[in-house]
Parts: C-alpha cells; structure tokens; sequence
C-alpha cells in the first residue's frame, strides 16, 4: 500500500490469483469476448467436456468474416466463411453467451461495440480473441489480445497465466494544432518509437493531449498500440469516461455505479509512480501523419518526403524500408502528398466510430469523390450506423459517391469482410491500422491516415493534407 | 490437438533476415479458412513461398533445398507482430518447425507459440545475427541444439548461448501439460477469488450469479 503504484500495478494486483514467481501470474478475467474467427474454442471446449466458468461474462458477436452489403446473412464468398458464423452462433446459444449476432441491431466490430455497450469498463481485465482488444484501454480497462488456446483458458478457468507487462507511460504534452487528429498522434508516436518499441509494455497515454481527447479518440489511441507491439494500452478513466459508461446498457446502475465509480477514482498512477520507460510527444509540433511503407512505423508528416532507405540506422532496417519502398511503388525523396489513389476506406477497429463518420462528413459535405476512385465506408456498430444515419451523415458519403455499408471489418482485411478484396496493385488510403503487404488485397499498397485525411484525398484523388479542404 | 513435449531439439535452423514479420505475412487471411486447428503448414509464408502464378518461388529461404528440412527458424526482431490468429503458431508448428529464434517476438504470438508445443526463444540482436551466419556459411549443414531444461542453444561450430522462459511455461512445456487442466489445478484459489472479489468489484460481475452455482457464495469443490 505504500509505495507508489502506478494504473497498471494497481489493475495487476486487484486480480491476481496466485503468483508463480518470474512476475508470472495467474490473473482473473472479466470480460471475455469471441468473434467467429474463434468459433472453434465452443467446439473444443464440448469436446473437452469443459463448462463455461461464467458464461454471463463471456460475449460474442460476428464481424470479421461476414459481409458488409445490405441484406447480408451467413454465406459470404469466404469458402468456409459460413461455417464459422454457424458455429459461433450454435456455441453461444447452448452455452447462453450473449451473442450479437448479424441481425443484432447492436452488432459491430467488438472493439467498437463492447464499449458501446458498456461492456468493456474502467479496471477490468478485458480480453477478446484479436490483437486489437488494446482498443478497449480506451475506457480504462486492461485489455489484450490472446489466441484460442487462451481464449478457451480463460472460458473454462476464468483466469489466465500471464507474465506482467513491463510499464511505459506516453505523455503527449501541448496543445494538439487543429487539423490533427487522435490517429496521427499515435502514429507519430509509432514513427518515433519504432513498431517494436512497445514491446513487452503496457502503456499508459497520459498528458494534456490526452486528457482532452473525447473517449472515442481514446480508443483510436489505444487501438495502435499492438502497432507499437505493446501488451496493452490505456488511458485513466476521468469524469468523460464515466459520463461516456453511464448508462450505457450492461454499465453498473444505481448504487453499483457508485461504488464502481468509487473505485475507478482510485486507478490513476499514483503522482511519483515509476514506469520502466517514459516517452514525451510535442503535440504542438505534430502535423497529419500517412504511412509511405508496409510497417505502421513507415511513417510521415503528409507534407513530407518518402525517406531514402539507405539513411536508416542498421542494414537490416536498410533492406526492410527498400522492400517497403519497392512492394508500396514509390520513390525516396519523392512528396507523399500528390500519390495518386485508387481507392480508399474509413472504417475498422481504429476509425469508424461516430467522431470519425462526422469528421470525414464535415469534409464531403457538398463534395464527390474524384471520378473512378473506389470509395466505402463501413461503419463501426449498428448504433454507430444508426447515429449517423439519424444526422444526415449517410447522405453525405453516398451523395460524395461513397459506399455506405453494414457495420463489420469490412475491407480491413482481405480473406475477411465477406472475401472482398481490393483491386491487384490497387494504391489505397485506409483509416485503419495495419498497412503490411497483402493485408486489403493481393500486392494492395495501403496507406493510414485519419479519416479526415482519407475524406480529403477522395475529392482530390490523391493523398492529401486535410486541412487544406477543411 | 496433440501437445507434444519439448525437452532438445537437434536441427537444421532456416535464416528469414526480416524484420517486423507480421502474422498476415506468415498465414495471410487467406489461407485461414478452416474451422480446425491443423493442417495450415501449406499456407505457411503462402505469398512469400509462392510466386504471382502459384508456383514455388526457389529463392524464398524455406524453399533452398538445404533448409527444406529445418526445424527451427532464425528470424529478426518483432516475429509475429500483428493478429492474434494462433493460426500462426500452428502454421508453423505443422509446416515442421519446433523453434523459432529471435531477437523479439509479438506478445501474443509468443504466448500461443508456447501453448503449442513451438518453443519461442529471445536471443539478443547480435546473437542471432551470428547463428544466421554461421548457418548460410555452412550451407545449413550442421545443427543447432536447443537445450529446453538447461535454457541453452548450442551453434553449428559449438557457441552456447543461454535463453530465459519463465518457470511455469518452461515446465508446462518440458511435461507437454494442457494448460486449462494445469490451471484446474487451482480452482479453490480461482474461487475464493471471486468470492473476495464479488464483495470488493461488485460491479464487475452481473447479479450474483457464478461459477457453476446459482448464489453468491461459491463453495469450493
Ligand atoms: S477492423 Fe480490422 S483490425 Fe479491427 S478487428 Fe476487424 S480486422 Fe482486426
């Protein structure tokens, strides 16, 4: 009790269970959520002969495999695609998870929707089968991703063994300029630290910046941070992350909320706790970021220079960043701004929610997408797409000549999102998180930025900075 | 799944020299299709083995005739990085390998890596850059020994390097121990827990239901 702990300890030591020694323990699990892609883990439990411990604190819903066209239901062009929905669904109903499934007016992108839904809170341990459970530090929790081995672990015990993380605290101090966004914060913080420079970390994003940013702009932060490879990212929960839970339908209500809140009040770093790393970002100095490469830290400012490899500090970094330049197609020394564009996405774990959907609105508004650019957008949740629809955004992206889809993971991710696919070669600007080879398509080029970066390079048809269309 | 025990491994080790290998690039969602949990060691590195029309690409390392029988793999920083598909690990595991060295890995993989019977070993950057070159000199002739108990990896000319893997993995995998039957093991601990926990975090659970049971107060047993 008495040394200083920082969020992390204090979350670590409120769930250990038993403590192996090498900082290796077994921890109690909250919340625990499956998308079809983990389907296998209810088969393989009833094979076992393994009960659910709580199935009440076990969630799933479907968005990585099924499609994202109106009127969609379990077959998708993923051979087998349909097999995992079946499975998923047949688990969770004899096992009586909640289950939000395809005609589930809330069912969405786990990460979006869990804290939609209340599900995900402050100083809970939060675990999902998929690497962007990160995300969920948005709203104060401690939340990773695992495999299926974990997953079915944590559905039978209630608990996994898990090594502690070490600490990082990020503060981005300053003001953030306008026009920059929650996405090139992170990103710029990935530029800078490299995309190993999480690892091994839990990172707690503290700072003036951050404590000014709405909870949504929180889960985009913490969202990237498997793109820093860090264990989990989080954000301390204050007054708009409690006014953000309250009332949200599986949040505490009555005098559990007080007593919950009570309790959350208690989980922010004591004043002079250690971290094992400290990082500091000059938010004044950041401007859009865009990835030019195939890793999340082949990152610039959009109105710089793709860099010539051979500046980079080690061989092997020199041999990685001319693969990058040579599968993305483009040329050391050459103006990001100005690539011509073919398609591009808003949607996916770190940006479809409703800040993002209005952000990239307030730049369609009146606009079209230049003509042949292939243009979507897949909205985070059903209440997300609801909101949106309820303002008039739908409009604006179908009227700019936009897709307007079904929530779901949509094009983040070729083999998933009902089997599309990007174009061959196509050059594509995504507000999503991963830009690796292959990832939305065969030989795809992806480039990340935030929405508002995406939505101004759809009218022009070429990468470029938002603010000048602002 | 069938979990095998790790104990040594004597074996042809393959050099990847990339860095970030991310888990879409060593099964790219593609090749996931499967509601199983074998059978994925065709789609292992798929677009880097293969070329645009589907046949092998021979100068992808795994495909030179004198690493095609390698059991462990020598890579860069961050394996691994990326998805949490454990489909990864088995990928691997089913393509033939046992152990993968590298100087770091992605968290989760490293986690699922030691769930299924693939050792995932952390030798410092310039430790593995030396065993990459031992082992292209050598034309992957000549073996490395990954000595699990005594946490050691022996080089092709004899170098004894040393590893950690905390305590309870180690044993877990030395006993080929099924993880969900090892943590039973503790289901009193599991359920006093709860029981503390339900009277401190009340709001984290969903009425008083739980383990088994249908009151608040769980008995062991
Ligand atoms: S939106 Fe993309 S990154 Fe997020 S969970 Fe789905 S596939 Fe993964």
């Amino acid at each position: 009790m008495n040394a200083p702990r920082n969020m992390l300890d204090k979350i670590w030591d409120d769930h250990i269970v038993r403590d192996f020694g090498d900082n290796t323990c077994l921890v109690h699990v909250d919340r625990a959520f499956l998308h079809e892609l983990a389907a296998i883990a209810f088969s393989s439990l009833k094979e076992a002969g393994r009960p659910i411990l709580s199935p009440e604190l076990t969630f799933a819903t479907v968005d990585h495999l099924l499609d994202t066209y109106r009127g969609r239901g379990d077959a998708t062009l993923i051979p087998n695609g349909a097999d995992f929905i079946r499975q998923l669904r047949a688990g969770a109903r004899e096992t009586g998870v909640g289950f939000f499934d395809i005609d589930d007016p809330e069912q969405g992108i786990v990460h979006v929707m869990a804290p939609e839904q209340g599900i995900a809170l402050p100083g809970t341990i939060f675990v999902c089968c998929d690497s962007h459970t990160s995300t969920i530090g948005g709203v104060g929790a401690m939340a990773w991703g695992i495999g299926t081995t974990d997953i079915e672990h944590a559905m039978a015990t209630g608990c996994l063994v898990q090594t502690k993380p070490l600490s990082m605290r990020v503060r981005f101090e300053g003001r953030r300029p306008s026009g920059v966004t929650a996405k090139d914060m992170i990103l710029a913080l990935i530029g800078q630290i490299s995309a190993d420079g999480g690892n091994g970390y839990a990172i707690e994003y503290a700072g003036e910046a951050v404590e000014a940013l709405s909870i949504e702009e929180r889960l985009t932060i913490c969202n990237m941070s498997i793109e820093l490879s860090a264990r989990a990212g989080f954000v301390a929960p204050d007054e708009r992350t409690f006014a953000f839970l309250k009332e949200k339908p599986y949040a505490p209500k009555g005098a559990q909320w007080d007593a919950a809140v009570d309790y959350w009040r208690t989980l922010s770093s004591d004043t002079d706790a250690r971290f094992d790393r400290e990082v500091v970002i000059d938010c004044a100095r950041l401007s859009p970021q865009v990835t030019w490469g195939t890793s999340p830290e082949h990152v610039i400012g959009v109105e710089d220079a793709i860099p010539d490899p051979s500046l980079a500090p080690t061989s092997r970094e020199q041999e990685s960043r001319r693969r990058a330049i040579n599968y993305m197609g483009v040329s050391p020394g050459q103006k990001i701004a100005g690539l011509s564009l073919d398609a591009v996405f808003i949607g996916s774990c770190t940006n479809s929610r409703l800040n993002d959907l209005r952000e990239a609105a307030s730049i369609l508004r009146g606009r079209k997408v230049a003509p042949g650019l292939m243009a979507i957008c897949s909205p985070g949740s059903g209440e997300t797409k609801r909101r949106a629809e309820a303002e008039g955004i739908d409009r604006i992206f179908t009227e700019a000549g936009f897709q307007w889809r079904e929530p779901g993971c949509s094009l983040c991710m070729s083999g998933g999102a009902g089997g599309e696919a990007f174009p061959e070669h196509a050059r594509v600007l995504s507000s999503t998180n991963r830009n690796f080879e292959n990832r939305q398509g065969r030989n795809v080029r992806s480039h990340l930025g935030s929405p508002a970066m995406v939505a101004a390079s759809a009218v022009a048809g070429r990468i470029t900075d938002p603010r000048s269309l602002a | 799944m069938s979990r095998k025990a790790f104990v040594r491994l004597e074996a042809v080790a393959a050099p990847l020299r990339r860095l970030n290998v991310d888990t879409d690039a060593i099964i790219p969602g593609t090749q996931l299709l499967k509601v199983a949990k074998g059978g994925f060691g065709e789609g292992l590195f798929y677009n880097w083995r293969h070329r645009e029309d589907g046949s092998e690409d021979p100068d992808f390392v795994l495909n030179k005739p004198q690493f095609r029988e390698a059991e462990i793999l020598l890579a860069g920083h961050n394996f691994a990085c990326g998805s949490s598909r454990e489909v990864a690990a088995w990928a691997l595991r089913d393509y033939g390998f046992r152990c993968v060295i590298a100087p770091s890995f992605g968290n989760i993989f490293y986690s699922n890596a030691l769930k299924n019977g693939l050792l995932p070993v952390i030798l410092p950057e310039d430790e593995v850059d030396a065993i990459c070159d031992e082992v292209e000199a050598r034309q992957g002739r000549g073996k490395l020994v990954v000595d699990l108990p005594a946490q050691t990896v022996a080089s092709p000319s004899g170098k004894r390097l040393r590893f950690r893997v905390p305590d309870i993995y180690r044993q877990a995998m030395i006993d080929a121990l099924d993880p969900i039957s090892a943590t039973l093991r503790f289901r009193e601990d599991i359920i006093a827990f709860q029981n503390r926990d339900r009277k401190m975090r009340p709001w984290a659970y969903f009425g008083p239901r739980t383990i088994g049971g249908d009151d608040f107060e769980v008995k062991a047993g």
